[in-house]
């Protein structure tokens, strides 16, 4: 099996999906002839065509509403929005256009939109290259919400999210593109060839959109994660010497109670994580969803463990970002509990 | 064949390892395009849209109707204020591949856009700044110092550790506060200016956007209500021809220019030449005096190169010739006013020299200045409990909580990486160009 990191991954699903469907199309801002910002497209436009791979004007809304037109006229539009920070001039359009279209005409049309965006602090980004906004889309009704935390799972949900029917938010955790990151900035970079995570098929193949994996088995506590944050909250449990169950929620809508709660009726106790601030975040969901299946299990109140509720600032990234030692500090407080 | 649709495909006439090429560029001679009244009405002014205002020659005289006739002694302070400028984001950009700061973004070759449209208007003009116009700070005054306390992040930092480094703002400069979100600035301009109108004052706004960014719908809006309300703003596109790697065609320059868009809507286009520093200063100061007399907006496109590469994390020998700049027929705006001085007799290669030897000299001490109030690597540090400050005016409880959490955990050792000293290395592009 071949070595990639996530960069080369999504690559791969973008190449392959290019060259089995001509319906693909691939879009976004410096996508083409420079291949991304961050590579993921590097050399698509040049194997594939300028007119497969487009680079369009700087226009996130326009970006995304071209592509709503061209799914309605039968294409396969996979749209990059630069920075997930960058992905409110669209919001009109994926809200209210792409969500719902497929409702509102009772199945007559509908747009098959795959928009990739990185998300995530750790690279110094500041307010404005380091938000992690996918709360906000998973509370929209007719978008599926994605987000891989290894290179093999990159490319086999960028793959079947390109197959599917439905429109796609595909949030990419930017921190881990290259490399695994445990949540501590001191240590050297590891890179994805050291991580089973980074042996990917150079074909194809899928990995099922609603569907959660145990990345780490136990028996005391469930933790919840996705993104940068499975591979931090595998740290943390390290560090807290807890046993815990590591579920990796990858597709956040829809999202699979029944891993999630399976696992938590058995432990009893579940603390929540993600990079995003706290107020409404994905995790509200997580932990209600967790509680009104598992209320008479539960041994402990669960916890979340999150950004604060601030802009990300560029000074304090480390400050700002919820790691090990806060999870570790939440895993050991929910098994004192009771 | 049946005829069928294509799609055309923008592509810009040279990549890395082609011969530069420009002859896309079309240029009026200096001094040939008139200057009509600051009243003129939009049809009979058309042509400036399309037409290129130029007054330095390359001989380095000042020609033709747009001469602002300026006293020798501004345009050295002009001089001054572009070289300042551009030794200071020499500096920066140094101490960046150092490790001393995160980022940083230089306006080399644009100089002339930012310095002589802030000299032409006045110090109670509203200034709404893209990310690449740091000139406009130099004219108004911010000392060097304040502007390297932002890039670092330090305990003198104006935005409190929150923003990236050339997110500057300054309120008693009225100079607003720079996104790193691109065109969010030009409709808010607008806004100002008719805030300004409706209280009766005779200030007016002034923003900078760049072509690539001129495709965001917040351009559409800004046009929009500055021409419906005759809104008084100034309009400014900084045409540099790149926007990270897609050239301007990309942005829906290759049939019309930008200024075109202007009669479009309703009010003046004027494209200028953006490394003629004494055109763009006169129009500027036509498109000042126009919005001061009830005239309502104008739209300036700059004509310029963006010299230096997008941003630290960027690479643009990867998607345009090496020698580019070299080839770019509008040359360089600091040489070109300088030469003019020269020609003026105002001017010499001594005193270039001294100056350049004095303004280095303020930037190395401004620079040993900021950077005893911290850096990446070294030095004092914020409060991360500050952090908290600000999100709303009084700290509401949750966030009061969580402030207290913080400060639990620091005292227990936890979170204490402290972020101003990790070394973390960003290597990727972090902000896209306008």
């Amino acid at each position: 099996m071949a070595q990639m990191n996530m960069v080369q991954a999504l690559n791969s699903a973008m190449d392959i999906m290019l060259e089995r469907d001509p319906r693909v199309v691939v879009l976004g801002e410096d996508v083409g002839y420079f291949g991304g910002v961050f590579r993921v497209t590097d050399g698509l436009q040049r194997k594939h065509g300028e007119h497969r791979v487009l680079d369009t004007p700087i226009a996130e809304g326009g970006i995304v509403a071209a592509a709503i037109g061209m799914g309605v006229n039968g294409l396969k539009p996979v749209a990059e929005i630069q920075f997930a920070d960058y992905i409110y001039p669209s919001f009109d359009q994926v809200v209210s256009e792409l969500a719902r279209l497929r409702y509102r005409t009772a199945g007559e049309f509908s747009a098959p939109v795959i928009i990739r965006t990185p998300c995530g602090g750790g690279i110094r980004g500041g307010q404005t290259h380091s938000q992690s906004p996918e709360g906000i889309f998973t509370h929209v009704c007719g978008i599926k919400v994605v987000m891989p935390s290894t290179p093999y799972d990159a490319k086999g949900l960028l793959i079947s999210s390109i197959q599917g029917d439905d429109p796609v938010v595909f949030f990419e955790p930017k921190r881990i593109y290259n490399g695994p990151f445990d949540g501590d900035p001191h240590k050297p970079a590891v890179p994805w060839s050291a991580h089973a995570g980074g042996e990917v098929p150079e074909g194809h193949y899928t990995v099922p959109i609603g569907k959660a994996e145990i990345v780490r088995p136990g028996k005391d506590v469930t933790l919840l994660a996705y993104g940068t944050m499975v591979h931090v909250a595998q740290a943390a449990v390290r560090l807290a010497g807890v046993d815990a169950e590591v579920i990796d929620v990858r597709t956040l809508a829809p999202l699979d109670t029944d891993t999630l709660c399976t696992s938590v009726c058995k432990t009893g106790r579940c603390v929540v994580v993600h990079e995003a601030t706290r107020f409404s975040g994905y995790g509200a969901e997580l932990v209600a969803t967790v509680q009104e299946e598992c209320f008479w299990h539960l041994e402990a109140p669960i916890q979340r463990v999150t950004g604060w509720d601030t802009p990300y600032p560029h000074a304090f990234e480390w400050e700002y970002f919820p790691g090990p030692a806060r999870i570790a500090a939440a895993l050991k407080s929910v098994m004192e509990a009771a | 064949m049946t005829p069928r649709s294509r799609l055309h495909i923008p592509f810009p006439p040279a990549r890395p390892g082609d011969k530069p090429d420009f002859s896309y560029v079309q240029i009026s001679p200096a001094g040939a395009v008139e200057r009509p009244e600051s009243k003129a009405s939009v049809r009979e002014i058309e042509s400036l849209a399309t037409q290129m205002v130029r007054v330095l020659g390359d001989d380095g005289k000042a020609v033709g109707p747009w001469n602002p006739r300026l006293e020798p002694e501004d345009l050295q302070v002009g001089l001054r204020h572009m070289l300042l400028t551009r030794l200071f984001d020499d500096r920066m950009q140094r101490m960046q591949r150092q490790g001393r700061m995160s980022f940083y973004m230089k306006s080399t070759g644009e100089e002339a856009v930012a310095v002589a449209a802030g000299m032409a208007l006045l110090p109670g003009d509203m200034l709404f700044p893209s990310y690449r116009v740091q000139g406009l700070q130099v004219v108004r005054g911010r000392s060097l110092v304040d502007l390297m306390c932002q890039c670092l992040s330090n305990t003198r930092d104006m935005c409190k550790g929150r923003q990236m480094p050339v997110m500057y703002h300054w309120g008693s400069g009225n100079i607003f506060s720079i996104s790193g979100n691109l065109a969010t600035q030009f409709p808010q301009a607008v806004g100002w200016a008719m805030a300004a109108a409706i209280k009766g004052e005779d200030r007016i706004a002034a923003t900078w956007i760049g072509e690539g960014s001129s495709a965001e719908a917040d351009f559409h809006h800004a046009l929009t209500f500055a021409q419906v309300y005759r809104a008084p703003v100034i309009l400014n596109v900084v045409n540099n021809q790149w926007a990270i790697s897609t050239f301007q065609g990309i942005a829906g320059g290759e049939v019309q220019t930008f200024a075109n868009r202007g009669p479009g809507y309703g009010m003046p286009g004027i494209r200028v030449d953006g490394n003629d520093f004494l055109a763009v200063y006169a129009v500027t100061q036509w498109a000042a005096e126009r919005a001061r007399q009830s005239g309502g907006p104008t739209l300036i496109e700059h004509v310029t190169y963006r010299a230096a590469a997008h941003s630290t994390s960027d690479d643009p020998s990867r998607y345009r010739p090496k020698e580019e700049w070299k080839a770019w027929p509008l040359g360089d705006p600091i040489d070109r006013l300088k030469q003019h001085l020269i020609e003026l007799g105002e001017w010499s290669e001594e005193r270039h020299a001294a100056l350049e030897k004095e303004l280095e000299a303020q930037v190395t001490a401004s620079w040993k200045e900021a950077a005893s109030y911290g850096t990446l690597t070294e030095g004092p540090t914020l409060d991360p409990a500050t952090m908290f400050d600000d999100v709303y005016k009084e700290m509401p409880p949750h966030l009061a909580r969580q402030r207290e959490e913080l400060l639990k955990l620091r005292t227990q050792g936890i979170g204490a990486a402290n972020a101003q000293h990790d070394g973390a290395r960003p290597t990727q592009p972090m902000a896209k160009e306008g």
